[in-house]
């Protein structure tokens, strides 16, 4: 029993750290596959490690005006989005590390970061600063009620919002086509490429002055900091990508802990997430960068479309 | 009634309800008239599809011919209409100014919500299994009306009449497997004039009072405002 | 023994305000000595409370006092126990921070022996309320804790802004109090059949011949009264007026606790006098509404005040009405009989009125610290004070943390909680509820990333960045009662976000008491897992939250930190540099997007004027920005216009003349000497 509790939870710190691990990873295969639908020849998919490599040897340059909140924001950024990762399950579902928190925690967490990265933005005191922090703010503001509205359709379903107790639920329960779900999966990517700064909310790839968000927030960092919230924000994605490829179809994970299913559950999960990349990629590269305000009409859709899918778990899947 | 009980084709069904109630919410929030009758065009491939589902798993063969009648009619023929329509009047790069497009998607779910409310006792008088959609087409019926209230340009609100008649077929096909054929064909050739109508309607508007923006009829008002 | 503890406290703060009346002789003898008292009664009612909430005995007197047939009726159950508690923490802090705090005031022109005096009287009206077992001492406990508080509002009453914000809080507190009054007047005369004048408690209790119609209409009465107090939306408008101006430490105590009492006031009327069983469900649905108005409005407006003071003061609107969509949620689970569920949303409730007094306090008195330093209530004239003023700069982060509901702070607890009673909509009836309840809690998710929003803001604009004005760059640190103070209040901050599984197993006898249930599962797992509803459907584990960030935080930093590799240099800010203060991102500037998106809830006044020069260049750019609250023009000035006619109408009576006066009481007299025969 003390023995399978141990291996449990050193199962557990091994699923995180192969999403932190691989985080890097997804967002190489992402650019790759924009570059090939631009034409273009792909860097290397180990091109992110490089760069992460390059920023932890570099020494840090700290704006004079900077406190102690701006030098401890990229620890608690990363730290927050390492525990996010812990709690998703990425290649099997019956893990002690789910249950530290639920889908609502999970969002929280992210707020948390958030909430950190843009105070340390308006710590140095630079007009961009203030400018990223208060368009981040603004943008997760509206994204938030999406989000939640998102997961309460599919909690409402599975009447959990563990997310490991939710894909065990839809596995017992097969292939049922819910219009809920539909509506529930399309709003939450909506969500999560706002939230992950994505076009056309953010452009990850510029570095515009008057379009940046996310970007303008993190100017003044460099060096193992940059690396860290570059690091944070790679794992943010993956999160993201792993929370809608296997909320929404959740086969292939490991439900029991044998080697063999814990094999197809990184097959599996890697695939799912190779696909969401390339269709990731189409969609930046269909779609331009909306205006700033553009984006409430934008976030306020992915609500409506979340809200649609709770009403259609209500009228017409319950009745 | 839980629906992971039911078939794929029962669950199929409602996702499509689902679609199709969602396409009258795009209506609502679209500005392009080019879109708007996009997305009425699919609007009516998808109640095409439905019918021929629900055709499938009743076994009720007559709603195979109302699907196909729907689908030519409101997904090709009508739509094809209208852009002509809107072509010849040179509408095509008019965009409607949408005074909320959020506040009325949110009274449009609360309508949604209001429909099922009303529904509920409709509901329990039907035994068939798609009896979960009576509220969805009533949904439907009432989000047009919206529609047409919140717009100005004429044909957008030609585009609304059609939908609420989209709607009806819906509330029929899903609470009684369709009305008879004959009826079902009488309402068909009703709409195709409608649509005509409308079209010579369009121009009488516009070389009359110069535009088809229907608030500019205010001045047809007898009484004098100054 | 026990039974004394009641009146212990109560005695300890009106002793505490009749020592201040010796500011004459010695002002700091007796400024030390009425906080002294303040605090030992303040810690005297946590102790009972908490006597009460884990002994669960209810303490009750009867004391011989007042008219032969009406003793005066003390009562101490576990709902005033949790409140006796909040009292006590906040006045103890409180009384910390005010020694130091009040120091200035004595050499002032409004000297120390009113606000001494006042804030004694006012705590012993607060407790009162609590104690109170009858209508008479509740009414008189309330009274003074509302005039005592208009005398503090009006504290530094030379400004004739803090004047008029007194005068409309007096107005305020009285009509809310007549609501009350009539409340409670239903109760005692509609409950027994027969009126008799004891407006006791327990004669309201037994409602067997109450009807349902009397009973909704004494919950309106008291959500009208109560609601008034609390800042509920739309009769919110006096509070931002009067909080802000009063001294730091009273406006902890009034958002912090003043506010709950009234929450008490209508917990017990609602959930206790009358039977929640005869109440219509739809009630429900009216507490959730006004909660979601309030929350939402009040966080909207909070973003766009630049006052320190005034922004705390919306977002306890906010906050408010977070609790009454918690108690919304109760009701409504209560009337379609689920208990179990109405049970954990009351716990939401009761634990979020616990966590807005604890951080709400906190920041108050780190503003009230900040106000002392740079004598500045503007965030735009404010900045840098991180480095100014570390201590209190790391505290109200702590507060900030907390009252943005993340975790592993306090906020978040009570917020999740109420996430988790409304996603358990399954099991009800209607299928209207089912969807209009997980709405409101996407509204609760919009406010909460709202108040992210505003206290980035704040804390950005006046903690972070660089000073935007001389006083705030000469800031200094404060003396160290005022950082015990802050300290405590951030410490309980952190305590009650980490155990909620031991608050919770604490405050579960409120709805026991309440309602008759209490939560099974909340420690199922053990203490380390918080798990509402049971373990399968949600759980949240607090300190595994905090432990694995300080690991990862300490691994980083012993990885990755390096001194030798980092270097100190001017900001880049994409290659532009050489920002100074004014180039800095304003609180105006901040807001701004929320301002164009939410346009319409505000009252916006802009206004731009720009000088050019011959060459087309701007000379001068002035900027006017004013916001003003919708409901003065639409509910209070129409109000007050109304009032006005009427009383016009009715002045042509008063003749002036004396024989004219005299003869209305005689034709009165005549009237009713007709009417008893």
């Amino acid at each position: 029993m003390e023995l399978s509790l141990f291996a449990n939870w050193f199962l557990a710190g091994l699923q995180t750290l192969l999403l932190i691990a691989l985080a890097p990873l997804l967002l190489g295969w992402i650019r790759a596959c924009k570059a090939m639908l631009h034409n273009h020849s792909p860097a290397s998919l180990w091109q992110p490690y490089r760069d992460l490599r390059k920023f932890f040897r570099k020494e840090v340059v700290v704006a004079d005006g900077a406190s102690w909140l701006f030098r401890a924001t990229p620890y608690i950024v990363l730290g927050t989005m390492i525990l996010s990762a812990g709690v998703v399950p990425l290649v099997a579902t019956d893990l002690p590390t789910a249950a530290i928190a639920d889908v609502i925690v999970l969002t929280s967490f992210f707020a948390l970061a958030r909430f950190f990265s843009a105070l340390a933005a308006m710590d140095t005191g630079t007009a961009f600063g203030g400018m990223g922090a208060s368009r981040e703010m603004m943008l997760s503001a509206l994204a938030e009620p999406a989000m939640l509205m998102a997961v309460f359709t599919l909690s409402m379903t599975a009447n959990t919002t563990n997310l490991s107790s939710t894909i065990e639920y839809l596995l017992q329960h097969g292939l049922v086509l819910r219009p809920s779900f539909i509506f529930a999966a399309l709003g939450l990517m909506m969500v999560a490429i706002a939230e992950t700064g994505r076009i056309p909310i953010d452009n990850p790839s510029t570095h515009l002055e008057l379009t940046m968000v996310h970007e303008a927030m993190i100017l003044e960092y460099s060096g193992r900091h940059l690396g860290l919230i570059e690091w944070a924000h790679q794992i943010k994605l993956m999160v993201y990508g792993v929370l809608i490829a296997n909320l929404f179809i959740p086969w292939g994970i490991a439900t029991t802990l044998t080697p063999e299913a814990l094999g197809i559950g990184v097959l599996a999960i890697i695939g799912k997430l190779m696909i969401l990349g390339v269709v990731l990629a189409i969609y930046e590269t269909t779609l331009a960068k909306l205006r700033l305000f553009r984006a409430p009409d934008y976030l306020s859709f992915a609500f409506l479309l979340s809200l649609l899918g709770m009403l259609s778990h209500v009228i017409l899947e319950v009745g | 009634m839980n629906i992971a009980n039911l078939s794929h084709y029962e669950q199929a069904i409602f996702v499509l309800s689902a679609l199709v109630l969602y396409t009258s919410f795009s209506m609502l929030a679209q500005s392009r008239l080019f879109n708007l009758i996009n997305i009425f065009a699919w609007q009516g491939t998808l109640l095409g599809i439905t019918a021929a589902l629900v055709a499938f798993i009743s076994n009720q063969p007559h709603l195979y011919i109302s699907a196909l009648l729907t689908l030519v009619l409101k997904a090709w023929l009508i739509p094809w209409m209208l852009r002509k329509q809107v072509m010849r009047l040179k509408l095509q790069r008019e965009i409607e100014t949408l005074a909320t497009p959020t506040l009325t998607s949110l009274a449009g779910v609360g309508l949604v919500i209001f429909s099922y409310y009303i529904a509920l006792p409709i509901k329990s008088l039907s035994n068939s299994i798609t009896r979960n959609t009576i509220s969805e087409s009533l949904a439907i019926v009432l989000l047009a009306m919206l529609l047409i209230i919140t717009r100005r340009q004429a044909v957008s609100q030609v585009v609304g009449f059609m939908a609420i008649e989209n709607g009806l077929f819906f509330a029929a096909l899903v609470s009684t497997y369709g009305m008879p054929m004959i009826v079902e064909l009488g309402i068909a050739f009703d709409v195709l004039v409608a649509a005509v109508l409308f079209g010579v309607f369009f121009f009488e508007m516009r070389s009359s009072i110069d535009s088809l923006d229907v608030d500019q009829m205010n001045r047809l008002h007898e009484v004098d405002k100054r | 023994m026990s039974s004394y503890l009641l009146s212990i406290p109560v005695i300890c703060a009106l002793l505490s305000s009749v020592i201040s009346l010796g500011a004459k002789q010695s002002a700091r003898v007796a400024r030390i000595g009425s906080f002294l008292l303040l605090g030992i009664g303040g810690i005297v009612a946590a102790y009972t409370g908490f006597y009460v909430l884990i002994e669960h005995q209810i303490l009750t007197q009867d004391i011989m006092l007042g008219l032969p047939w009406m003793h005066w009726h003390l009562r101490l159950d576990m709902l005033s126990a949790l409140f006796f508690i909040i009292i006590g923490v906040v006045s103890c802090a409180a009384s910390v921070f005010g020694i130091g705090y009040t120091r200035e005031f004595e050499s002032t022109a409004y000297g120390f022996m009113p606000l001494g005096f006042f804030t004694g009287l006012f705590v012993a009206g607060m407790l009162g309320v609590l104690i109170a077992d009858d209508a008479l001492i509740f009414m008189i406990g309330w009274e003074i804790m509302s005039l005592a508080s208009y005398f503090l509002v009006t504290f530094q009453h030379t400004q004739a802004a803090n004047r008029s914000a007194g005068f409309l809080y007096l107005l305020m507190a009285h009509l809310g109090g007549l609501a009350i009054l009539l409340a409670f007047g239903i109760l005692a005369g509609m409950g027994s059949g027969e009126f008799n004048f004891d407006f006791s408690f327990n004669d309201m209790r037994d409602h067997s011949n109450i009807t349902p119609l009397w009973a909704n209409i004494a919950v309106g009465l008291s959500l009208f009264g109560f609601g008034m107090k609390a800042g509920l939306v739309p009769a919110h408008a006096w509070l931002p007026e009067a909080h802000p101006v009063a001294p730091s430490h009273i406006s902890a105590l009034m958002s912090g606790v003043m506010l709950k009492v009234a929450i008490y006031g209508f917990m017990r009327v609602t959930f206790d006098l009358v039977s929640t069983l005869s109440l219509h469900w739809s009630w429900g649905v009216v507490l959730i509404s006004i909660g979601g108005a309030s929350a939402l409005l009040g966080i909207l407006y909070a973003l766009m005040q630049n006052d320190l003071k005034r922004l705390l003061a919306y977002s306890s609107i906010e906050n408010v009405g977070i609790i009454f969509i918690s108690l919304g949620l109760c009701l409504l689970f209560h009337s379609q009989n689920r208990p179990a569920l109405a049970s954990l949303a009351m716990i939401a409730a009761l634990y979020h009125i616990l966590n807005h007094s604890i951080f709400k306090s906190l920041l108050f008195l780190s503003a009230g610290a900040v106000l002392h330093n740079t004598h500045e209530r503007n965030l735009e004239q404010m900045g840098g004070l991180i480095r100014r003023v570390p201590y209190t700069a790391f505290f109200f982060l702590i507060g900030s943390l907390s009252i943005a509901a993340l975790p592993p702070f306090n906020g978040f607890v009570s917020e999740w909680l109420t996430f988790q009673a409304a996603l358990q909509t399954t099991g009800l009836q209607s299928g209207v509820l089912r969807t209009l309840i997980p709405f409101s809690a996407a509204l609760l998710a919009l406010t909460s990333a709202l108040s992210a929003t505003c206290f980035v803001k704040l804390y950005g604009t006046a903690f972070l960045g660089q000073p935007r004005s001389k006083n705030v760059r000469h800031a200094h640190e404060i003396d160290n009662g005022m950082r015990v103070a802050q300290g405590f209040l951030a410490l309980l901050c952190l305590l009650l976000g980490i155990f909620p599984t031991t608050v919770i197993s604490v405050l579960e006898a409120i709805p026991h008491k309440l309602i008759g249930v209490e939560l099974a599962n909340v420690s199922a797992e053990g203490w380390l897992w918080l798990t509402p509803i049971s373990p399968g459907v949600a759980s949240y584990s607090a300190p595994l939250v905090l432990l694995s960030i300080v690991t990862v935080w300490g691994l980083g930093y012993l990885l990755l930190h390096d001194p030798k590799k980092s270097r100190i240099s001017p900001a880049w800010d994409c290659g532009f540099g050489g920002g100074t203060p004014r180039t800095q991102y304003t609180a105006a500037a901040f807001a701004m997007p929320i301002r164009r998106i939410f346009k319409p809830v505000w009252k916006v006044k802009e206004k731009i004027e720009e000088q050019k020069e011959i060459t087309l260049h701007s000379k001068r750019i002035d900027y006017k920005l004013e916001i003003s609250d919708r409901s003065w023009t639409a509910l209070y000035l129409p109000i007050a216009a109304a009032v006005n006619y009427c009383a016009r109408t009715l002045g042509y009576i008063q003749t002036g003349n004396i024989r004219t006066y005299l003869s209305y009481s005689f034709f009165t007299l005549l009237f009713l000497l007709w009417l008893i025969t």
